[in-house]
Protein backbone atom coordinates (compact mmCIF):
# COMPACT_ATOMS: atom_id res chain seq x y z
CA UNK A 1 0.00 0.00 0.00
CA UNK A 2 1.42 3.38 -0.97
CA UNK A 3 -1.11 5.88 0.38
CA UNK A 4 0.28 8.02 3.15
CA UNK A 5 -1.67 7.69 6.42
CA UNK A 6 -2.44 10.79 8.49
CA UNK A 7 -3.97 10.78 11.98
CA UNK A 8 -5.75 13.98 12.98
CA UNK A 9 -4.95 14.65 16.63
CA UNK A 10 -7.69 16.02 18.88
CA UNK A 11 -6.30 17.91 21.88
CA UNK A 12 -7.51 20.23 24.60
CA UNK A 13 -5.62 22.27 27.16
CA UNK A 14 -2.29 20.99 25.84
CA UNK A 15 -3.25 17.33 26.34
CA UNK A 16 -3.97 14.88 23.51
CA UNK A 17 -7.24 12.94 23.37
CA UNK A 18 -7.40 9.17 24.00
CA UNK A 19 -8.03 8.74 20.27
CA UNK A 20 -4.39 9.66 19.56
CA UNK A 21 -3.08 6.19 20.40
CA UNK A 22 -6.17 4.50 18.94
CA UNK A 23 -5.64 6.12 15.53
CA UNK A 24 -2.01 5.01 15.59
CA UNK A 25 -3.08 1.43 16.34
CA UNK A 26 -5.64 1.57 13.53
CA UNK A 27 -3.00 2.83 11.06
CA UNK A 28 -0.87 -0.20 11.91
CA UNK A 29 -3.88 -2.47 11.31
CA UNK A 30 -4.35 -0.93 7.89
CA UNK A 31 -0.68 -1.44 7.07
CA UNK A 32 1.75 -2.94 9.60
CA UNK A 33 4.61 -1.21 7.77
CA UNK A 34 2.87 2.17 7.87
CA UNK A 35 4.68 5.18 9.23
CA UNK A 36 1.64 7.27 10.18
CA UNK A 37 1.94 11.03 10.37
CA UNK A 38 0.21 13.01 13.10
CA UNK A 39 -1.43 16.21 11.91
CA UNK A 40 -2.25 18.82 14.52
CA UNK A 41 -3.94 22.20 14.34
CA UNK A 42 -3.99 24.90 16.99
CA UNK A 43 -2.02 27.91 18.14
CA UNK A 44 0.65 29.11 20.52
CA UNK A 45 2.63 27.30 23.19
CA UNK A 46 -0.17 24.82 23.77
CA UNK A 47 0.15 23.52 20.20
CA UNK A 48 3.95 23.29 20.52
CA UNK A 49 3.59 21.24 23.70
CA UNK A 50 1.16 18.87 21.98
CA UNK A 51 3.45 18.47 18.95
CA UNK A 52 6.46 17.73 21.13
CA UNK A 53 4.59 15.12 23.17
CA UNK A 54 3.46 13.41 19.96
CA UNK A 55 7.03 12.84 18.77
CA UNK A 56 7.26 10.11 21.40
CA UNK A 57 4.78 7.96 19.46
CA UNK A 58 4.51 9.33 15.91
CA UNK A 59 7.56 9.36 13.59
CA UNK A 60 6.43 12.62 12.00
CA UNK A 61 4.19 15.39 13.32
CA UNK A 62 2.78 18.08 11.02
CA UNK A 63 2.10 21.31 12.88
CA UNK A 64 -0.53 23.69 11.49
CA UNK A 65 -0.45 26.82 13.61
CA UNK A 66 -2.78 29.79 13.15
CA UNK A 67 -4.56 32.14 15.53
CA UNK A 68 -7.81 31.27 13.75
CA UNK A 69 -7.28 27.60 14.67
CA UNK A 70 -7.03 28.25 18.42
CA UNK A 71 -10.49 26.72 18.79
CA UNK A 72 -11.09 23.58 16.67
CA UNK A 73 -13.83 24.83 14.34
CA UNK A 74 -14.24 22.01 11.80
CA UNK A 75 -14.88 24.43 8.95
CA UNK A 76 -11.51 26.15 9.46
CA UNK A 77 -9.66 22.93 10.20
CA UNK A 78 -10.99 21.49 6.95
CA UNK A 79 -9.69 24.43 4.92
CA UNK A 80 -6.25 24.06 6.50
CA UNK A 81 -6.11 20.28 5.93
CA UNK A 82 -7.19 20.57 2.29
CA UNK A 83 -4.28 22.96 1.67
CA UNK A 84 -1.58 20.65 3.07
CA UNK A 85 -2.73 17.05 2.51
CA UNK A 86 -1.21 15.31 -0.54
CA UNK A 87 -3.61 13.81 -3.10
CA UNK A 88 -4.60 10.23 -2.30
CA UNK A 89 -3.99 10.54 1.45
CA UNK A 90 -5.69 8.26 3.93
CA UNK A 91 -6.92 10.40 6.83
CA UNK A 92 -7.97 8.92 10.18
CA UNK A 93 -10.32 10.81 12.52
CA UNK A 94 -12.11 9.86 15.73
CA UNK A 95 -15.86 9.43 15.18
CA UNK A 96 -16.75 11.86 17.96
CA UNK A 97 -18.52 15.22 17.82
CA UNK A 98 -15.50 16.72 16.08
CA UNK A 99 -14.89 13.92 13.55
CA UNK A 100 -18.61 13.84 12.67
CA UNK A 101 -18.39 17.59 12.02
CA UNK A 102 -15.20 17.37 9.94
CA UNK A 103 -15.01 14.00 8.16
CA UNK A 104 -17.84 14.00 5.59
CA UNK A 105 -17.08 17.48 4.22
CA UNK A 106 -13.34 16.86 4.26
CA UNK A 107 -13.83 13.76 2.11
CA UNK A 108 -15.79 15.80 -0.45
CA UNK A 109 -13.13 18.52 -0.62
CA UNK A 110 -10.34 15.91 -0.97
CA UNK A 111 -12.41 14.00 -3.54
CA UNK A 112 -11.81 10.98 -1.31
CA UNK A 113 -14.03 8.15 -0.08
CA UNK A 114 -15.56 8.36 3.41
CA UNK A 115 -16.40 5.64 5.90
CA UNK A 116 -18.04 6.68 9.19
CA UNK A 117 -17.95 4.97 12.58
CA UNK A 118 -15.53 2.13 11.78
CA UNK A 119 -15.16 -0.46 14.59
CA UNK A 120 -12.68 -2.88 12.98
CA UNK A 121 -10.09 -3.10 10.22
CA UNK A 122 -9.41 -6.27 8.22
CA UNK A 123 -6.55 -4.86 6.16
CA UNK A 124 -6.04 -3.88 2.54
CA UNK A 125 -6.92 -5.96 -0.51
CA UNK A 126 -5.59 -4.39 -3.70
CA UNK A 127 -6.95 -0.84 -3.72
CA UNK A 128 -9.68 -1.67 -1.20
CA UNK A 129 -9.55 -1.11 2.52
CA UNK A 130 -11.70 -3.69 4.31
CA UNK A 131 -13.40 -2.44 7.46
CA UNK A 132 -16.17 -3.43 9.85
CA UNK A 133 -19.13 -1.23 10.78
CA UNK A 134 -22.22 -1.77 12.87
CA UNK A 135 -25.79 -0.97 11.92
CA UNK A 136 -29.18 -0.89 13.59
CA UNK A 137 -27.95 0.05 17.04
CA UNK A 138 -25.22 -2.59 17.00
CA UNK A 139 -27.62 -5.50 16.38
CA UNK A 140 -25.78 -6.45 13.18
CA UNK A 141 -22.33 -5.79 11.74
CA UNK A 142 -21.21 -5.42 8.14
CA UNK A 143 -18.00 -5.90 6.20
CA UNK A 144 -17.45 -2.78 4.13
CA UNK A 145 -15.01 -2.21 1.26
CA UNK A 146 -13.65 1.26 0.67
CA UNK A 147 -11.87 2.12 -2.58
CA UNK A 148 -8.63 3.94 -1.75
CA UNK A 149 -7.80 4.92 -5.34
CA UNK A 150 -8.34 8.63 -4.67
CA UNK A 151 -7.72 8.54 -0.93
CA UNK A 152 -10.11 8.17 1.98
CA UNK A 153 -11.26 9.73 5.21
CA UNK A 154 -11.97 7.04 7.82
CA UNK A 155 -13.78 7.91 11.06
CA UNK A 156 -12.92 5.44 13.83
CA UNK A 157 -15.23 4.72 16.76
CA UNK A 158 -13.65 5.88 20.03
CA UNK A 159 -12.61 2.92 22.18
CA UNK A 160 -12.82 0.37 19.35
CA UNK A 161 -9.07 0.19 18.74
CA UNK A 162 -6.72 -0.89 21.52
CA UNK A 163 -3.57 1.21 21.69
CA UNK A 164 -0.49 -0.85 20.77
CA UNK A 165 2.16 -1.36 23.45
CA UNK A 166 5.59 0.19 23.28
CA UNK A 167 5.04 2.19 20.12
CA UNK A 168 8.07 4.34 20.77
CA UNK A 169 9.35 6.79 18.21
CA UNK A 170 11.67 9.74 18.23
CA UNK A 171 9.74 11.70 15.67
CA UNK A 172 10.23 15.14 14.24
CA UNK A 173 7.90 18.13 14.05
CA UNK A 174 7.39 19.58 10.57
CA UNK A 175 5.92 23.10 10.58
CA UNK A 176 3.41 23.36 7.73
CA UNK A 177 1.81 26.59 9.00
CA UNK A 178 3.07 28.71 6.09
CA UNK A 179 1.08 26.59 3.63
CA UNK A 180 -2.39 27.06 5.10
CA UNK A 181 -2.91 30.71 4.09
CA UNK A 182 -5.97 32.74 5.08
CA UNK A 183 -8.93 30.88 6.57
CA UNK A 184 -12.49 32.25 6.56
CA UNK A 185 -15.45 30.86 8.44
CA UNK A 186 -19.15 31.10 7.73
CA UNK A 187 -19.64 29.44 11.11
CA UNK A 188 -18.11 31.27 14.06
CA UNK A 189 -17.53 29.76 17.50
CA UNK A 190 -18.95 31.85 20.34
CA UNK A 191 -18.70 29.98 23.64
CA UNK A 192 -19.24 26.66 25.40
CA UNK A 193 -22.04 26.26 27.93
CA UNK A 194 -21.60 23.70 30.71
CA UNK A 195 -24.60 21.49 31.58
CA UNK A 196 -26.81 22.38 34.50
CA UNK A 197 -26.01 20.37 37.60
CA UNK A 198 -28.80 18.13 38.74
CA UNK A 199 -30.42 17.25 42.04
CA UNK A 200 -28.27 14.11 42.39
CA UNK A 201 -24.78 13.37 41.15
CA UNK A 202 -25.00 9.99 39.39
CA UNK A 203 -21.22 9.95 38.88
CA UNK A 204 -20.73 9.28 42.60
CA UNK A 205 -23.33 6.55 43.09
CA UNK A 206 -22.38 2.90 43.74
CA UNK A 207 -25.63 1.44 42.45
CA UNK A 208 -27.61 2.78 39.52
CA UNK A 209 -31.03 1.71 38.30
CA UNK A 210 -30.80 2.94 34.74
CA UNK A 211 -33.80 3.12 32.43
CA UNK A 212 -34.03 3.36 28.65
CA UNK A 213 -36.64 3.40 25.96
CA UNK A 214 -38.27 0.32 27.52
CA UNK A 215 -39.74 2.52 30.25
CA UNK A 216 -42.27 3.55 27.56
CA UNK A 217 -43.89 6.47 29.33
CA UNK A 218 -43.20 9.12 31.91
CA UNK A 219 -45.55 7.70 34.51
CA UNK A 220 -43.48 4.51 34.60
CA UNK A 221 -40.42 6.35 35.93
CA UNK A 222 -41.91 5.82 39.40
CA UNK A 223 -41.43 2.04 38.94
CA UNK A 224 -37.68 2.60 38.65
CA UNK A 225 -37.67 5.11 41.51
CA UNK A 226 -39.36 2.66 43.84
CA UNK A 227 -36.82 -0.03 43.00
CA UNK A 228 -33.96 2.43 43.46
CA UNK A 229 -35.30 3.38 46.87
CA UNK A 230 -35.55 -0.28 47.91
CA UNK A 231 -31.96 -0.85 46.77
CA UNK A 232 -30.44 2.33 48.17
CA UNK A 233 -29.68 3.36 44.61
CA UNK A 234 -30.58 6.27 42.34
CA UNK A 235 -32.17 6.37 38.90
CA UNK A 236 -30.11 7.18 35.82
CA UNK A 237 -31.08 6.76 32.17
CA UNK A 238 -30.10 6.53 28.52
CA UNK A 239 -30.59 9.17 25.88
CA UNK A 240 -34.18 8.48 24.68
CA UNK A 241 -35.50 9.15 28.20
CA UNK A 242 -33.86 12.58 28.25
CA UNK A 243 -34.97 13.30 24.67
CA UNK A 244 -38.55 12.64 25.80
CA UNK A 245 -37.98 15.02 28.79
CA UNK A 246 -38.93 12.31 31.30
CA UNK A 247 -35.68 12.79 33.26
CA UNK A 248 -33.21 15.70 33.31
CA UNK A 249 -29.98 15.65 31.27
CA UNK A 250 -27.96 15.34 34.49
CA UNK A 251 -29.29 11.77 34.85
CA UNK A 252 -28.05 10.65 31.40
CA UNK A 253 -25.24 8.08 31.16
CA UNK A 254 -23.22 8.20 27.94
CA UNK A 255 -20.73 10.10 25.83
CA UNK A 256 -23.05 13.08 25.55
CA UNK A 257 -24.09 12.78 29.19
CA UNK A 258 -22.29 11.68 32.37
CA UNK A 259 -19.48 9.18 32.82
CA UNK A 260 -20.37 6.93 35.77
CA UNK A 261 -18.42 4.25 37.63
CA UNK A 262 -20.88 2.35 39.82
CA UNK A 263 -20.32 -1.09 41.35
CA UNK A 264 -23.67 -2.33 40.07
CA UNK A 265 -25.51 -1.11 37.00
CA UNK A 266 -29.05 -2.29 36.29
CA UNK A 267 -29.68 -1.53 32.62
CA UNK A 268 -33.47 -1.68 32.30
CA UNK A 269 -34.93 -1.46 28.80
CA UNK A 270 -31.61 -0.09 27.51
CA UNK A 271 -30.39 -1.52 24.19
CA UNK A 272 -26.74 -0.66 24.86
CA UNK A 273 -25.58 1.65 22.09
CA UNK A 274 -21.85 2.39 22.09
CA UNK A 275 -22.56 6.01 22.99
CA UNK A 276 -24.32 4.80 26.12
CA UNK A 277 -21.65 2.23 27.04
CA UNK A 278 -18.95 4.88 26.58
CA UNK A 279 -20.29 6.53 29.74
CA UNK A 280 -19.93 3.36 31.81
CA UNK A 281 -16.46 3.00 33.37
CA UNK A 282 -14.78 1.06 36.16
CA UNK A 283 -15.94 -2.41 35.08
CA UNK A 284 -19.28 -2.49 36.92
CA UNK A 285 -21.42 -5.60 37.45
CA UNK A 286 -23.96 -5.01 34.64
CA UNK A 287 -27.41 -6.56 34.81
CA UNK A 288 -29.34 -6.28 31.53
CA UNK A 289 -33.13 -6.42 31.63
CA UNK A 290 -34.58 -6.24 28.14
CA UNK A 291 -37.32 -8.03 26.21
CA UNK A 292 -35.26 -8.02 22.98
CA UNK A 293 -32.77 -10.91 23.30
CA UNK A 294 -30.77 -9.41 20.40
CA UNK A 295 -30.11 -6.15 22.26
CA UNK A 296 -26.33 -5.48 22.33
CA UNK A 297 -26.47 -4.84 26.09
CA UNK A 298 -26.60 -8.63 26.62
CA UNK A 299 -23.14 -8.95 25.09
CA UNK A 300 -21.52 -6.73 27.68
CA UNK A 301 -23.65 -7.59 30.73
CA UNK A 302 -22.66 -10.16 33.37
CA UNK A 303 -26.23 -11.21 33.92
CA UNK A 304 -29.18 -10.96 31.55
CA UNK A 305 -32.92 -11.21 32.07
CA UNK A 306 -35.05 -11.44 28.92
CA UNK A 307 -38.32 -9.98 30.07
CA UNK A 308 -40.43 -6.85 30.13
CA UNK A 309 -38.84 -4.49 32.64
CA UNK A 310 -42.23 -3.03 33.48
CA UNK A 311 -43.30 -6.39 34.89
CA UNK A 312 -39.98 -7.44 36.37
CA UNK A 313 -38.97 -4.28 38.23
CA UNK A 314 -42.02 -4.17 40.54
CA UNK A 315 -41.43 -7.85 41.37
CA UNK A 316 -37.82 -7.15 42.26
CA UNK A 317 -38.93 -4.22 44.42
CA UNK A 318 -41.45 -6.43 46.24
CA UNK A 319 -38.86 -9.14 46.95
CA UNK A 320 -36.38 -6.58 48.29
CA UNK A 321 -39.01 -5.04 50.57
CA UNK A 322 -40.11 -8.47 51.81
CA UNK A 323 -36.52 -9.35 52.72
CA UNK A 324 -36.03 -6.12 54.62
CA UNK A 325 -39.10 -6.81 56.73
CA UNK A 326 -37.81 -10.28 57.56
CA UNK A 327 -34.39 -9.01 58.59
CA UNK A 328 -35.87 -6.22 60.76
CA UNK B 1 -37.61 30.94 5.54
CA UNK B 2 -37.66 28.15 2.96
CA UNK B 3 -36.53 24.97 4.69
CA UNK B 4 -35.68 21.58 3.21
CA UNK B 5 -35.58 18.53 5.48
CA UNK B 6 -33.87 15.41 4.11
CA UNK B 7 -35.47 12.34 5.63
CA UNK B 8 -35.29 8.57 5.37
CA UNK B 9 -37.49 5.58 5.98
CA UNK B 10 -35.69 2.96 8.09
CA UNK B 11 -36.53 -0.17 10.06
CA UNK B 12 -37.42 0.91 13.57
CA UNK B 13 -34.85 -0.78 15.84
CA UNK B 14 -36.85 -0.05 18.97
CA UNK B 15 -39.69 -2.15 17.54
CA UNK B 16 -37.72 -4.88 15.77
CA UNK B 17 -35.28 -7.67 16.47
CA UNK B 18 -32.93 -7.34 13.53
CA UNK B 19 -32.00 -10.77 12.08
CA UNK B 20 -29.88 -11.84 9.13
CA UNK B 21 -31.50 -13.36 6.07
CA UNK B 22 -30.50 -16.92 5.14
CA UNK B 23 -27.98 -15.77 2.53
CA UNK B 24 -26.28 -13.42 5.02
CA UNK B 25 -26.21 -10.61 2.47
CA UNK B 26 -28.94 -8.52 4.06
CA UNK B 27 -31.11 -8.29 7.13
CA UNK B 28 -34.45 -10.10 7.12
CA UNK B 29 -36.77 -7.31 5.99
CA UNK B 30 -40.09 -9.10 5.56
CA UNK B 31 -41.60 -8.51 8.98
CA UNK B 32 -39.88 -5.28 9.89
CA UNK B 33 -41.76 -2.23 11.09
CA UNK B 34 -40.54 0.80 9.12
CA UNK B 35 -40.85 4.39 10.18
CA UNK B 36 -39.18 7.73 9.65
CA UNK B 37 -35.62 7.81 10.93
CA UNK B 38 -36.05 9.26 14.43
CA UNK B 39 -33.63 12.24 14.23
CA UNK B 40 -35.21 13.21 10.87
CA UNK B 41 -38.56 13.54 12.63
CA UNK B 42 -37.00 15.96 15.13
CA UNK B 43 -35.59 17.88 12.14
CA UNK B 44 -39.07 18.23 10.62
CA UNK B 45 -40.50 19.40 13.96
CA UNK B 46 -37.71 21.97 14.26
CA UNK B 47 -38.40 23.22 10.74
CA UNK B 48 -42.11 23.55 11.52
CA UNK B 49 -41.36 25.54 14.68
CA UNK B 50 -39.01 27.91 12.82
CA UNK B 51 -41.59 28.50 10.08
CA UNK B 52 -44.32 29.09 12.70
CA UNK B 53 -42.21 31.95 14.11
CA UNK B 54 -40.48 33.33 11.02
CA UNK B 55 -42.80 32.33 8.17
CA UNK B 56 -41.93 30.27 5.11
CA UNK B 57 -42.39 26.69 3.97
CA UNK B 58 -41.14 23.24 4.88
CA UNK B 59 -40.33 20.71 2.16
CA UNK B 60 -39.44 17.13 3.08
CA UNK B 61 -37.44 15.13 0.52
CA UNK B 62 -36.28 11.53 0.50
CA UNK B 63 -34.11 9.56 -1.90
CA UNK B 64 -35.81 6.20 -2.39
CA UNK B 65 -38.71 4.37 -3.97
CA UNK B 66 -42.52 4.47 -3.92
CA UNK B 67 -42.47 2.62 -0.59
CA UNK B 68 -40.78 5.62 1.01
CA UNK B 69 -43.75 7.87 0.23
CA UNK B 70 -45.33 6.84 3.51
CA UNK B 71 -42.85 8.83 5.57
CA UNK B 72 -43.36 11.88 3.34
CA UNK B 73 -47.09 11.68 3.99
CA UNK B 74 -46.50 11.25 7.70
CA UNK B 75 -44.40 14.42 7.79
CA UNK B 76 -46.99 16.28 5.69
CA UNK B 77 -49.60 15.22 8.24
CA UNK B 78 -47.31 16.81 10.85
CA UNK B 79 -47.47 20.05 8.92
CA UNK B 80 -44.82 19.99 6.19
CA UNK B 81 -46.06 21.89 3.13
CA UNK B 82 -44.67 19.49 0.59
CA UNK B 83 -43.18 16.01 0.25
CA UNK B 84 -40.86 15.19 -2.62
CA UNK B 85 -39.60 11.79 -3.74
CA UNK B 86 -36.21 11.65 -5.48
CA UNK B 87 -36.27 8.36 -7.29
CA UNK B 88 -34.46 6.81 -10.22
CA UNK B 89 -33.10 3.34 -10.96
CA UNK B 90 -29.75 5.05 -11.45
CA UNK B 91 -29.71 5.99 -7.72
CA UNK B 92 -29.81 2.34 -6.56
CA UNK B 93 -26.76 1.21 -4.62
CA UNK B 94 -25.52 4.74 -3.97
CA UNK B 95 -23.13 5.26 -1.08
CA UNK B 96 -23.38 8.34 1.17
CA UNK B 97 -21.73 10.50 -1.45
CA UNK B 98 -24.18 9.30 -4.11
CA UNK B 99 -27.16 10.22 -1.90
CA UNK B 100 -25.63 13.63 -1.17
CA UNK B 101 -25.11 14.16 -4.93
CA UNK B 102 -28.83 13.51 -5.61
CA UNK B 103 -29.86 15.92 -2.82
CA UNK B 104 -27.44 18.54 -4.14
CA UNK B 105 -29.24 18.33 -7.50
CA UNK B 106 -32.58 18.99 -5.79
CA UNK B 107 -31.24 21.89 -3.69
CA UNK B 108 -29.75 23.55 -6.76
CA UNK B 109 -33.07 23.35 -8.65
CA UNK B 110 -34.76 25.22 -5.81
CA UNK B 111 -34.02 27.97 -3.32
CA UNK B 112 -33.67 26.95 0.31
CA UNK B 113 -32.39 29.12 3.12
CA UNK B 114 -31.85 26.21 5.44
CA UNK B 115 -31.33 22.46 4.90
CA UNK B 116 -31.82 20.08 7.83
CA UNK B 117 -31.03 16.38 8.15
CA UNK B 118 -31.22 14.00 11.09
CA UNK B 119 -27.88 13.49 12.79
CA UNK B 120 -27.65 9.93 11.53
CA UNK B 121 -29.68 7.03 10.16
CA UNK B 122 -30.11 3.61 11.77
CA UNK B 123 -28.04 2.07 8.99
CA UNK B 124 -25.94 5.12 8.14
CA UNK B 125 -23.28 7.00 9.99
CA UNK B 126 -23.79 10.74 10.13
CA UNK B 127 -22.39 11.57 6.72
CA UNK B 128 -24.86 12.86 4.11
CA UNK B 129 -25.49 16.31 5.65
CA UNK B 130 -21.81 17.18 5.91
CA UNK B 131 -21.15 15.96 2.37
CA UNK B 132 -24.12 17.89 0.96
CA UNK B 133 -22.92 21.10 2.65
CA UNK B 134 -19.39 20.70 1.26
CA UNK B 135 -20.74 20.00 -2.24
CA UNK B 136 -22.86 23.18 -2.07
CA UNK B 137 -20.14 25.22 -0.31
CA UNK B 138 -22.63 25.95 2.47
CA UNK B 139 -21.47 26.05 6.09
CA UNK B 140 -22.37 22.98 8.15
CA UNK B 141 -22.87 22.02 11.77
CA UNK B 142 -23.56 18.54 13.13
CA UNK B 143 -25.28 17.40 16.34
CA UNK B 144 -27.31 20.61 16.56
CA UNK B 145 -29.53 20.77 19.65
CA UNK B 146 -30.88 24.32 19.47
CA UNK B 147 -31.55 26.87 16.74
CA UNK B 148 -32.35 30.54 17.14
CA UNK B 149 -33.05 32.67 14.08
CA UNK B 150 -31.06 35.91 14.50
CA UNK B 151 -32.10 37.62 11.27
CA UNK B 152 -32.51 36.74 7.62
CA UNK B 153 -28.79 36.07 7.22
CA UNK B 154 -27.70 34.00 10.19
CA UNK B 155 -28.64 31.62 13.02
CA UNK B 156 -27.36 31.07 16.52
CA UNK B 157 -27.00 27.36 17.14
CA UNK B 158 -25.68 24.99 19.76
CA UNK B 159 -24.00 21.64 19.14
CA UNK B 160 -24.00 18.74 21.56
CA UNK B 161 -20.37 18.02 22.46
CA UNK B 162 -18.89 15.78 25.17
CA UNK B 163 -20.19 15.55 28.72
CA UNK B 164 -23.42 17.45 28.12
CA UNK B 165 -21.58 20.63 27.09
CA UNK B 166 -23.08 22.83 24.40
CA UNK B 167 -20.89 24.54 21.82
CA UNK B 168 -22.50 27.81 20.75
CA UNK B 169 -21.86 29.24 17.27
CA UNK B 170 -23.21 31.69 14.78
CA UNK B 171 -23.73 30.33 11.26
CA UNK B 172 -24.50 32.12 7.99
CA UNK B 173 -27.47 31.21 5.81
CA UNK B 174 -27.88 29.24 3.67
CA UNK B 175 -26.47 26.36 5.68
CA UNK B 176 -26.90 22.65 6.38
CA UNK B 177 -27.50 21.45 9.94
CA UNK B 178 -27.73 17.89 11.21
CA UNK B 179 -30.25 17.70 14.03
CA UNK B 180 -29.77 15.74 17.24
CA UNK B 181 -32.69 14.02 18.97
CA UNK B 182 -34.13 15.85 21.98
CA UNK B 183 -33.92 19.31 20.34
CA UNK B 184 -37.72 19.58 20.64
CA UNK B 185 -40.80 17.45 21.31
CA UNK B 186 -42.13 16.26 17.94
CA UNK B 187 -45.89 16.62 17.68
CA UNK B 188 -48.10 13.57 17.58
CA UNK B 189 -49.48 12.41 14.25
CA UNK B 190 -52.76 10.54 14.34
CA UNK B 191 -54.30 8.27 11.74
CA UNK B 192 -56.80 11.00 10.94
CA UNK B 193 -54.04 13.41 9.99
CA UNK B 194 -52.43 10.83 7.74
CA UNK B 195 -55.75 10.10 6.03
CA UNK B 196 -56.15 13.79 5.27
CA UNK B 197 -52.95 13.83 3.21
CA UNK B 198 -53.40 10.36 1.72
CA UNK B 199 -54.51 11.56 -1.69
CA UNK B 200 -52.15 14.52 -2.06
CA UNK B 201 -49.78 14.17 -4.96
CA UNK B 202 -46.12 13.55 -4.18
CA UNK B 203 -43.95 14.88 -6.99
CA UNK B 204 -41.22 12.48 -8.09
CA UNK B 205 -37.98 13.63 -9.67
CA UNK B 206 -35.39 11.47 -11.42
CA UNK B 207 -31.80 12.05 -12.45
CA UNK B 208 -32.61 14.09 -15.56
CA UNK B 209 -35.10 16.31 -13.67
CA UNK B 210 -32.43 17.06 -11.10
CA UNK B 211 -29.55 17.47 -13.51
CA UNK B 212 -27.73 14.63 -11.78
CA UNK B 213 -25.02 12.90 -13.79
CA UNK B 214 -25.90 9.20 -13.55
CA UNK B 215 -22.19 8.33 -13.66
CA UNK B 216 -21.76 10.11 -10.29
CA UNK B 217 -24.41 8.10 -8.43
CA UNK B 218 -25.53 4.49 -7.98
CA UNK B 219 -23.57 1.36 -7.36
CA UNK B 220 -20.97 1.87 -10.09
CA UNK B 221 -19.93 5.23 -8.63
CA UNK B 222 -19.90 4.03 -5.02
CA UNK B 223 -16.45 3.97 -3.45
CA UNK B 224 -17.87 2.45 -0.28
CA UNK B 225 -19.69 -0.87 -0.59
CA UNK B 226 -21.20 -3.29 1.90
CA UNK B 227 -20.08 -6.89 1.30
CA UNK B 228 -22.28 -8.70 3.81
CA UNK B 229 -23.99 -8.61 7.17
CA UNK B 230 -23.01 -10.71 10.17
CA UNK B 231 -23.86 -10.95 13.85
CA UNK B 232 -21.05 -9.54 15.96
CA UNK B 233 -19.59 -11.45 18.88
CA UNK B 234 -18.61 -9.01 21.59
CA UNK B 235 -17.45 -10.14 24.97
CA UNK B 236 -18.52 -13.44 26.46
CA UNK B 237 -22.20 -12.60 26.69
CA UNK B 238 -24.43 -12.46 29.73
CA UNK B 239 -25.48 -15.39 31.89
CA UNK B 240 -29.23 -15.45 31.26
CA UNK B 241 -31.35 -15.98 34.38
CA UNK B 242 -34.38 -18.21 33.81
CA UNK B 243 -37.53 -18.88 35.78
CA UNK B 244 -40.54 -16.92 36.97
CA UNK B 245 -40.03 -13.23 37.65
CA UNK B 246 -40.12 -14.00 41.39
CA UNK B 247 -37.45 -16.71 41.09
CA UNK B 248 -35.28 -14.50 38.90
CA UNK B 249 -35.66 -11.61 41.35
CA UNK B 250 -34.41 -13.78 44.22
CA UNK B 251 -31.44 -15.02 42.19
CA UNK B 252 -30.58 -11.51 41.18
CA UNK B 253 -30.73 -10.23 44.76
CA UNK B 254 -28.27 -12.94 45.82
CA UNK B 255 -25.92 -12.01 42.97
CA UNK B 256 -26.05 -8.32 43.80
CA UNK B 257 -25.47 -9.01 47.51
CA UNK B 258 -22.39 -11.05 46.58
CA UNK B 259 -21.09 -8.07 44.63
CA UNK B 260 -21.52 -5.85 47.67
CA UNK B 261 -24.17 -3.72 46.04
CA UNK B 262 -26.90 -4.36 48.57
CA UNK B 263 -26.78 -3.90 52.31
Amino acid sequence: MTARIFAYIVHKGGVVDDSTAELFAAAKKIDPAASPTAIVTGSGAELDAVCNSLTASYPEVWKLASDSLAYPNAELVRQALVKVLPAGSLVLLPHNHFGIDLGPGLSVKLNAAFVPDVVGIDGVDGTNLKVIRQEFGGQVSTHVRCNLASGAVINLRPGAFKPADGAAASGKVVDKSAEIGALTAKRRYLTTIAPETGDVDITKEAVLVSVGRGIQEKDNISIAEELAEAMGAVVSCSRPVVDAKWLPKSRQVGSSGQTVKPKIYLACGISGSFQHLAGLKGNPFIVAINKNPKAPIFQVAEVGIVTDMLEFLPELTNRLRAMKQVSV
Amino acid sequence: MEILVCARRVPDTSENEIQLNSAGNDIERDDLVYSINEPDNYAVEEALQIVAKSGGNVTVATVGTDEDEEILRREMAMGANQGVLLSDDAFNGSDGKGIATVLKGFVQKNKFDLVLTGVQAEDGGAQVGGMLAAMLDYPFASLVNSIEVLDGTKLKISREIEGGNREMSEIDLPCVLSIQTGINEPRYVGMRGIRQVASLEIPTYGASDLGVDTAAVGEAAANVKRDDYFVPVLGKGAEILEGTNEEIADKLIELMKAKGGLQ
